[in-house]
Order: C-alpha cells, then structure tokens, then sequence
C-alpha cells in the first residue's frame, strides 16, 4: 500500500504489521497526552512539586533528554568540524535522536510551565541575569538548527525528492551543513554548561555549589563534557536497540567502534574530572559552607553513598574503561552494558543536581524533603518516550536513515547472468525498478 | 527583546544575552534562507529536473 514511499532497495515490514506497532505505542502517547491536558486545564496541583520542589522530575527529564541528545552535537562537530568521514554513517540518526530529545524537552517545558501561552515571555521579558534565560536562547535556537539538519532527510524521502525544488533544497542544505553544524556546537556548548551552571551557583545549597573560572562554576564544564561523552552512547545504544527489533545489521561496526572509542575516552576524562571535583567539593567546598560529605549520604529512605558510588564508578568508570578497550569495543555484551551504564550514569546525575540538591537540609532544624512524583508527572514524562519511537518508526520506515542498510541487507541475490539476459529490461530506469518486487521496495 | 523596547537597557548583559541570540538567529536566518533562494534558482534552471 504505501510502498512506493519506502526507500529503494531496503525490507520493510507489512503496513498491518506496522500500524499495529503505531497503535501500541500509540495508546502510551494517549495516555500521556491526557495528563498534559490535565496539567493544562486544572493547572500544576496536578503534580506533587510543592514550594521545596519547584523544580522536580520534568526538569529531571529536560536535563536527562538534553544530555543524551547531545550525540546530535558532538557527532555532527566530529563529522563536520573534525571530519571523521565515517561517522557520515550515523550521523542523521543522531541528528534523529537529537531532534527527539529536543522537541521532547521543549514539550516537557511548556506543561511545566503551567501557562504555555506566556512561554514567549522568556524571550520578550528575558532576565538577563539568569542562566535558564541562556538556556532557553539556546535550546530554542538549537532546535530550530536539529530541524534544518532533519529537513533535509525528510526531503529525501522517495517522492518528495522527485520534485525538483525538494531535491535541491536538500542538496544546498547538505552542502551547507557544516555552518549550521558549527551553530549547534556553539549553542548546545552553552545550554548544556548553563544547565550545569545552575547548581553550581547555589551558594545556599552547598550539595549544589561548586568554585570555578570566572562566573562559571565546574559544574558548567562537567555538564557539556558528561553529554559530549554520554549522548553518542545514547545515540549507539538506540542504534542497537533498532538493530535488535528490525533483526538487521544497519550500521557497520568500524562506525560504531569509532563513535565508542570517542566516546570511551571522553566519559574516562570525564570521570577523572568528576571524581576531582567531588574530592575537592568533599574536602575544601562543602566543609568551608558548614557540612561534611555524610551530612549530604545520610539520615534519609533514599539517598546514601551508595549514589555516589553508583554514579561515578559503576556508570562512569566501568563503562569509560570498557569502551577505551579494543576488546571490550568488540564484544558484543560488553557494549551493550557500557553504552547502557552510561546513559544511566548522566540521567542519574542530573538527578543528583536537579533532585537531591533540594532534598538536602539546609538549615540545622530542616529535616530531607523527599518527593515521589504523581501519575500525571510520570504520564507527561513517558509521553516524549512514546513520541520519540513513533517518529523514528516513521522515519525508519520512509526515510534513508541509514545509508550502509541497502548494502549491509541485500534485498534478494543477485539473478544468474542467463536469467538476466532473457528478462533483460529496456530502459536504466526500468533496470532499477525491475530490482525488486514492489512488495519488497 | 529589542533595542526600541521599553525594558531595553544599554548594559553588558544585555548585549551579550541578546546579542548572542540575535547572531544565532542571523546565522540561522541567513543559512536557511540562503538554502531556499538558491534552490528556487537551481529549478528555475532545470537543476535537478532530471532526478527521477
């Protein structure tokens, strides 16, 4: 039925197979899509942020999601500002699940702000002093860029690009992308170190605070290179993950091995700076505000060392010293658990800055402030989730995400040289149709 | 915000928040705009008219 928008060459599945698959996930989108209407029309009693937690697990979220689209920067800065050819491979599912994260932090933003239809007020009425101010500049700009850079594989598709105009707009905007790559490296540099700025500077909450350079605390720095590192193992992670549902080989390992080995030593650097900054933050920082590292680990049903422990060594280290290995690249399992460990090592983090930052006392007679999140919290933050696997459903479907997929899953062997000869076809063009069957186009 | 508004202040942070976004969007602006003027004239042409 709709096999004349799939792209040449490539096996698809059936369009039942594939509208139940829509339906399923589409159920979760629903139900998300009611709490974010509840959220809308009763207001935020529908949560459980209170005046200790102004901030809670939506922005939790935009941390986490910005932090793991940040493959679509880094990536695109490797292939475009560094030039590793190879990486020309993976780079629009990045820029996909870039685009993802993105969209789906800037949904999350506009329930949490109560009144979306003031979401313009940040731009109009900017504060100038507040780093979330940077930050909205930032993402709202990086965003617009991931479209120009998913515009162009929309473009692709197999009918659109018959029309002329479609098909050199994609050609000029692929011969210019290295410009809007070069923007969305510049801003995602400051959005995503402002983010980390934000509990830096809370010189009130000495779980949050740290020293650094100039204006900008450490936390500033260790935000953009914890999603350099994570968010290509993200963008791997899901990569496999497609892999494992369409039973296809759709990226060559030399690609994947490239991105892992990158990855591998910037999560390692990271986690050395990390684990200094915390030695500094645990000797020098916190004692000099009145507190001792345990003060921060204890006396509580949730928080203990054990955060720590988990989010520095198990889903920092380990998986940084599993992806520098040749070895550990290669094998499979070993992957698998790293590029796993670290997306969860930055989504705890930002846990740890956005979520325990608050639940810490700051005062001698304030006890933990814990927090559990409603049901409609949790719908509106699973809505993205489903959202994300619709789009990448469609584009799998009916774009060329993957440019080695053709080659990687050859449709049907080729014909013998006799068979060929006798069905030969008349025309080029009636060649390449005569490959395949429609069914299997 | 722009210079003529009420709220516009002639200060650093000013510019440099403002300033940089403004860029961002000129870049942006600029690129895209670039992309779809010569497009237009590409077809105009007959660029691309011979893409199956």
């Amino acid at each position: 039925m709709d096999s004349a928008l799939i792209p040449k060459g490539v096996k698809r599945c059936s369009i039942g197979q594939f509208i139940l698959g829509i339906g399923l996930v589409g159920v979760v989108l629903l139900w998300g899509v009611f709490a974010m209407l509840l959220c809308w029309l009763k207001g935020l009693n529908q949560t459980n942020m209170n005046n200790a937690y102004g901030f809670a697990m939506w922005i939790w979220a935009d941390l986490a999601v910005i932090a793991l689209g940040g493959g679509a920067f880094f990536t695109g800065f490797l292939r475009y500002i560094i030039g590793k050819d190879e990486l020309k491979n993976i780079i629009n599912y990045a820029v996909l699940i870039g685009f993802i994260c993105y969209s789906s932090a800037l949904l999350i933003l506009a329930i949490d702000v109560g009144q979306p239809l003031r979401g313009w007020f940040i731009f109009w009425h900017a504060n100038v002093h507040s780093m979330l101010t940077e930050v909205a500049f930032c993402i709202t700009c990086y965003f617009g860029v991931l479209c120009i850079e998913y515009v162009p594989l929309v473009l692709e598709n197999r009918q659109i690009d018959k029309v002329p105009f479609f098909h050199n707009l994609s050609h000029n905007m692929h011969e210019i992308m290295a410009i809007f790559a070069a923007t969305g490296t510049f801003l995602s540099f400051f959005h995503q170190g402002s983010l980390g700025g934000v509990p830096g500077v809370l010189f009130g909450r000495p779980f949050g605070f740290r020293e650094g350079v100039f204006i900008w605390p450490w936390t500033f720095f260790l935000f953009i290179w914890s999603a350099a590192a994570a968010g290509p193992c993200f963008t791997i992670l899901v990569t496999k993950i497609t892999e494992a549902v369409t039973r296809k080989k759709l990226v060559k390992d030399n690609v994947i091995e490239l991105l892992a080995k990158i990855s591998g030593w910037m999560l390692l650097t990271y986690s050395i700076a990390k684990i200094a900054d915390t030695w500094q933050w645990a000797t020098a920082t916190a004692p000099s505000k009145g507190f001792n590292l345990m003060d921060f680990y204890s006396n509580n049903p949730l928080y203990g060392i054990w955060v720590l422990i988990l989010e520095i060594g198990i889903c920092g280290v380990l998986p940084a010293i599993i992806l520098v290995s040749n070895k550990g690249r290669k094998t499979a399992g070993a992957l698998w658990a790293a590029v796993i460990l670290a997306s969860l090592g930055v989504c705890l983090n930002r846990w740890v800055m956005v979520l325990q930052v608050l639940a810490v006392p700051v005062l001698p007679f304030t006890n933990w402030n814990m927090y559990a999140p409603s049901w409609q919290e949790v719908a509106t933050t699973i809505l993205p989730v489903a959202y994300g696997v619709i789009l990448i459903m469609f584009s799998y479907r009916y774009l060329p995400i993957f440019p080695q997929e053709q080659e990687l899953n050859p449709v049907e062997p080729p014909a013998p040289q006799e068979q060929q000869a006798v069905s030969k076809p008349e025309t080029p063009s009636d060649a390449q149709e005569a490959e395949l069957k429609p069914a299997e186009a | 915000m722009l210079p003529f508004s009420f709220e516009w202040i002639w200060d650093m942070s000013h510019l440099v928040f403002h300033g940089g976004l403004w860029y961002a969007l000129s870049i942006i602006g600029m690129g895209i705009t670039f992309c779809i003027l010569k497009a237009a004239y590409d077809t105009y042409k007959g660029k691309g008219s011979h893409h199956p």
